[in-house]
C-alpha cells in the first residue's frame, strides 16, 4: 500500500511484541503519520496485516480519539478545558479562537488551514491555559499570546 | 530540602546518559545486578515503605512479591509502565519522563530485574508526542552502553525496552484496560481476579507500576531502604513525593517535598499564595478530580496517603486543584462530571448512563434549570454507581459528586431556588 520502505518499518514494528495484533496501535500511528489520517482501505491493509478482523481494526481507530477518519487542518488545535484549564480562563481561549477562526470545536476553516477541537486534560494542567498545536503543547497563554502564534505560522 | 526524584530538573543535558551518569546514574542498577537477587531487590523496596503513586497507594515490593519466583519459558514475565497521565490535575510523569528519561529508564530496569521481567513496555498516553521521542533517545542511549538488551553487564539477565503510546483514551491509564490497549484492543477493564501477577498481559505473569513510582526505585536500591525510611513520615507514608499544584495559585507547577507536605505549605508558601489576594481559598481537590474535595476549613492536612483519608478523600495521583471564592462549585464540578462522562468506556450499565446522569443533572442546575429533587437525585445516581462497576472510573465519577453535593448543598440549593448563581459567574476566572 504504502510502498517497501513503510512495510519494513511495520516488519520491525511487529517485531517488538509477542503478537502482531499487539502493534495496531503503533501501525496505526505510522499511518496516520504517513497519511495525515485512518481510510477504510488503509483499515483493510492493516487487518490483513495484522491478521484481525477489519471490524476490529475500525472499532479501535473509532475507541481512540486520537485517530482521525477524516483529514483536519494543517494546523490542528486542541484546547484543553478541563477543570483546571477552566480555572486559568480555558473558556474564554477556546471562544476567543471560534471567533478568530470563524469555526467551532469539531470543524476546518475552509481554506484547510485550522482545525479545532476541545478536548480533555492533557496532562499540562501546571501551565493552563493551553493547547496542543499539531505535535507541540502550547503552555500558559494569553489571548494575546495566541494571536501572535497564530500569525507567526507559516 | 534536599532535591531527590527531581534532582536532574532543569540541569544543562538533563535528558543525556552523561550527565545522567556524571550524577551517580545507573549505579543502582550495577549494585542490583552484581551483588543482589531479585527477591533481594524486591524485599528491600518493601522494607523502604515505597507505595504506588499511580493513585491507589499499593505497596510496591508487596505487588513485586506477588510475582511468581521461577519464569516458566512458555510465559514469560512483562513489567508494564503506566505513563498514561490522564487524571485530570495530574503532570509530574510528564516531568519525569521529559527531564530525567534515564531516572525512568533505570528504575524500570530495577523493577523489570526483580520481577525477572523478559520485557518492560512503557504505555506513554498519545499526546505526548515528544515525552516519547525523548524516552526513545534515552533508550537507544542505554542499549548501547548494555544497560538494556541482552545480557545487562554481564549479569546474564535479559530485558528489552519498548515504549508503547496510547492514542487518547483516559481508561487507558487504568491497569487493566492498558493491557487490553497493549494486546491491540479497545481500552476495556476487565474484571479481577485474575490479577495482573497471575495473568496479565497476553495471560502471562504481569506487574504494573507508575511512573513516579519506579523512578523511587534507583535512589531506595543505592542508599538503602533506612535512609529511605527517613524521608517522609515513616513508617507508612515514605518516601519524596512530586505534588502537582494547579487552579488558583501564583506559581502553579510540580513540587518535591517529602512524603506528608502540610497542604497549607504547598500552596502559600511553594505555591506563593492564592492567585489573588483578594480571593480567599474556597475549596481543594487533592489528588486529581477523581477524589473528594475539601472545603477551605478542611485543608489543615498533611499531603500523604493516610492524612487525607482520615480527612475521607484520597493522596490520589497528588494532582491538587486550588479553587478560590470565585469559583461556582455547580460549574466546577459539571466540568468534572463531563470529563466522566466521554471517558467512561461503556461496558458497565451504572458507570455508562450514570456519568451521563451526573452530566445532564448538573447542566441543568448550572443553567438554572433545575429541580428540587435534582440534589437527591444526584445522590442516588453516585451511590447507584459505587461498587458496581468493573473498574474505578465509575467510582471516580461518584465520589467527588457526593462530596461536592454534600458540602457545598446550600450553593447548589441556591442555584435551584434562585435560577442564578451565588458567585455571579458561571464559572471561576482567572
Ligand atoms: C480510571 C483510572 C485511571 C487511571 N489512570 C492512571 C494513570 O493515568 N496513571 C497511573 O499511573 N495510574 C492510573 N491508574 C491507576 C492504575 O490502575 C494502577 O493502580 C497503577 O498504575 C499502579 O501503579 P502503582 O502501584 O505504581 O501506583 C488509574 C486508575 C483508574 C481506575
Ligand atoms: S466502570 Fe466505566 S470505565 Fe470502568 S469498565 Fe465500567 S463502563 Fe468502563
Ligand atoms: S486540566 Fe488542562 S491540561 Fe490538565
Amino acid at each position: 500500500m504504502l510502498g517497501p520502505e513503510f512495510e519494513k518499518k511495520i516488519d520491525a514494528i511487529v517485531a517488538k511484541y509477542p503478537q502482531p495484533k499487539a502493534a495496531l496501535l503503533p501501525v496505526l500511528w505510522e499511518v496516520q503519520k504517513a497519511q495525515g489520517h485512518i481510510d477504510f482501505a488503509s483499515e483493510q491493509w492493516v487487518a490483513k496485516r495484522l491478521d484481525v478482523a477489519p471490524s476490529h481494526v475500525h472499532g479501535c481507530v473509532t475507541f481512540y480519539t486520537m485517530y482521525k477518519q477524516k483529514p483536519s487542518g494543517t494546523y490542528h488545535i486542541q484546547v484543553c478545558t478541563t477543570l483546571s484549564c477552566m480555572l486559568r480562563g480555558s473558556d474564554e481561549l477556546m471562544k476567543h479562537l471560534e471567533a478568530k477562526l470563524r469555526i467551532r470545536p469539531g470543524q476546518t476553516t475552509p481554506d484547510g488551514r485550522f482545525s479545532l477541537a476541545r478536548v480533555e486534560c492533557l496532562g499540562s494542567c501546571g501551565t493552563a491555559p493551553m493547547f496542543q498545536l499539531n505535535d507541540d503543547f502550547q503552555e500558559d497563554l494569553t489571548l494575546e499570546k495566541v494571536d501572535r502564534l497564530l500569525e507567526s505560522l507559516p | 530540602m534536599e532535591r531527590i526524584l527531581t534532582r536532574n530538573v532543569g540541569k544543562e543535558g538533563s535528558r543525556t546518559l552523561a550527565v545522567y551518569e556524571a550524577g551517580g546514574g545507573y549505579q543502582a542498577l550495577r549494585k542490583a545486578l552484581s551483588s543482589m537477587t531479585p527477591d533481594a531487590v524486591t524485599e528491600e523496596v518493601k522494607k523502604s515503605g515505597l507505595r504506588g503513586r499511580g493513585g491507589a497507594g499499593f505497596p510496591t515490593g508487596l505487588k513485586w512479591s506477588f510475582m511468581p519466583k521461577e519464569v516458566d519459558p512458555k510465559r514469560p514475565h512483562y513489567f508494564l509502565i503506566n505513563a498514561d497521565e490522564s487524571e485530570p490535575g495530574t503532570f509530574k510523569d510528564r516531568l519525569l519522563m521529559e527531564e530525567d528519561p534515564h531516572l525512568v529508564l533505570e528504575g524500570s530496569l530495577l523493577g523489570g530485574y526483580a520481577i525477572r521481567a523478559s520485557v518492560v513496555y512503557i504505555y506513554i498516553r498519545g499526546e505526548f508526542v515528544r515525552g516519547a521521542e525523548i524516552l526513545e533517545r534515552a533508550i537507544a542511549e542505554a542499549y548501547a552502553k548494555g544497560y538494556a538488551g541482552r545480557n545487562i553487564l554481564g549479569s546474564g539477565w535479559s530485558c528489552e525496552v519498548v515504549v508503547h503510546r496510547g492514542a487518547g483514551a483516559y481508561i487507558c491509564g487504568e491497569e487493566t484496560a492498558l493491557m487490553s490497549s497493549l494486546e491491540g484492543n479497545r481500552g476495556y477493564p476487565r474484571l479481577k481476579p485474575p490479577f495482573p501477577a497471575a495473568s496479565g498481559v497476553w495471560g502471562c505473569p504481569t506487574t504494573i507500576n507508575n511512573v513516579e513510582t519506579v523512578a523511587n526505585a534507583p535512589f531506595i536500591l543505592e542508599r538503602g531502604a533506612d535512609w529511605y525510611l527517613t524521608v517522609g513520615k515513616a513508617p507508612k507514608n515514605t518516601g519524596p513525593k512530586l505534588y502537582c499544584l494547579s487552579g488558583h495559585v501564583k506559581r502553579p507547577g510540580v513540587y518535591e517535598a517529602p512524603m506528608g507536605l502540610p497542604l497549607h505549605e504547598l500552596i502559600y508558601e511553594l505555591g506563593g499564595g492564592m492567585l489573588r489576594d483578594d480571593r480567599a481559598l474556597k475549596a481543594v481537590i487533592p489528588g486529581g478530580s477523581s477524589v473528594p474535595v475539601l472545603r477551605a476549613d478542611e485543608c489543615e492536612v498533611d499531603l500523604d496517603f493516610d492524612s487525607l483519608a482520615a480527612k475521607g478523600t484520597m493522596l490520589g495521583s497528588a494532582g491538587l486543584m486550588v479553587m478560590d471564592e470565585s469559583v461556582c462549585m455547580v460549574a466546577a464540578m459539571a466540568r468534572i462530571a463531563h470529563f466522566y462522562h466521554h471517558e467512561s468506556c461503556g461496558q458497565c450499565t451504572p458507570c455508562r448512563e450514570g456519568c451521563g446522569w451526573l452530566e445532564r443533572v448538573l447542566a441543568r442546575i448550572e443553567d438554572g434549570r433545575g429541580v428540587p429533587q435534582d440534589l437527591d437525585l444526584l445522590l442516588s445516581v453516585s451511590n447507584n454507581i459505587i461498587g458496581n462497576t468493573i473498574c474505578a472510573l465509575g467510582d471516580a465519577a461518584a465520589m467527588p459528586a457526593i462530596s461536592f453535593v454534600t458540602k457545598f448543598r446550600d450553593e447548589f440549593q441556591y442555584h435551584i431556588d434562585h435560577k442564578s448563581c451565588p458567585t455571579g459567574t458561571l464559572a471561576g476566572r482567572a
